[in-house]
């Protein structure tokens, strides 16, 4: 069975002055399975949770998380990002089981 | 001093509420795995008290989903920014949370998730400066229902 790709919401906002700070926030339907749940059976469920998550501006690496299994299911990042120029976010997500996906959102500053 | 059987009772219960009250979080519980995950972020730098703020409620009803956010008092320049902010938790199964990495790229030093408790504990938020040192907020927080982590 071919695995459902990552479904993700990349929101920024709609415009920017040059110079503001946005808020970034990044929303993505994954169960986060912590590795430490016994099923009924009472066998450990493995584990599958989203492990790295990478934001680069226009190719620049402008912000990165390492994420552990105490991140909530379907998890929530907000992050801040200084409008320079208009351009494109691209958001890398990496996760077990050989996950590994990639969301884009354009940037306009004016 | 002599004392009425009302003096002794009135006297016990006070003990007893001073007990039940004594907050479990006045206990640092620093587990070897945290001590190992604090260890690896600071590189060895010594952790100061200040510069963080980790905003999260004292009291969750729900510890399969706590909203966290920690902000950093930090200009975010290339001569002075902070580098990484970490979130660690005392009494889950694994210490770590979520390390974020900033830059001044960031503009500002503030990020948001959401995350599990386990249990009633103190939760550390730390960051560390481009210079290398470390900044830490700890924050007590009482979980009514917690996150089925370990399956309970």
């Amino acid at each position: 069975m071919k695995m459902a790709a990552l479904r993700t919401l990349l929101r920024v906002p709609a415009s920017a002055r040059p110079g503001e700070v946005m808020e970034v926030r990044l929303l993505m339907q994954h169960p986060m399975e912590t590795g430490f749940r016994p099923d009924a059976g009472g066998r450990t469920v493995p584990r599958n949770i989203l492990r790295r998550i990478e934001a680069r501006f226009e190719g620049e690496l402008v912000f990165a998380a390492d994420l552990f299994p105490a991140i909530t299911a379907n998890p929530y990042i907000a992050f801040p990002l200084r409008a320079t120029r208009s351009g494109t976010l691209t958001v890398t997500i990496e996760g077990d089981n050989g996950l590994a996906e990639r969301e884009t959102a354009v940037i306009t500053v004016a | 001093m002599t004392r009425t059987r009302r003096g002794w009772l009135a006297a016990g219960s006070a003990g007893v509420a001073v007990v039940l009250l004594q907050p479990w979080a006045a206990r640092a519980e620093i587990s070897p795995a945290l001590q190992a995950a604090i260890d690896h972020f600071t590189s060895g730098a010594p952790v100061q008290t200040g510069r963080v703020t980790l905003a999260v409620d004292a009291v969750v009803e729900n510890g399969n989903t706590v909203p966290v956010s920690v902000s950093v008092q930090s200009p975010m320049t290339a001569e002075q920014h902070v580098r990484s902010i970490a979130i660690f938790t005392e009494l889950n199964p694994q210490p770590e949370v979520a390390v974020f990495h900033l830059g001044p790229a960031s503009g500002r030093a503030q990020v948001s998730t959401r995350m599990r408790m386990a249990k009633s504990q103190n939760v550390i938020a730390m960051a560390k400066m481009n210079d290398g040192s470390v900044w830490q907020h700890r924050v007590a927080v009482s979980v009514a229902l917690a996150a089925c982590l370990e399956g309970e």
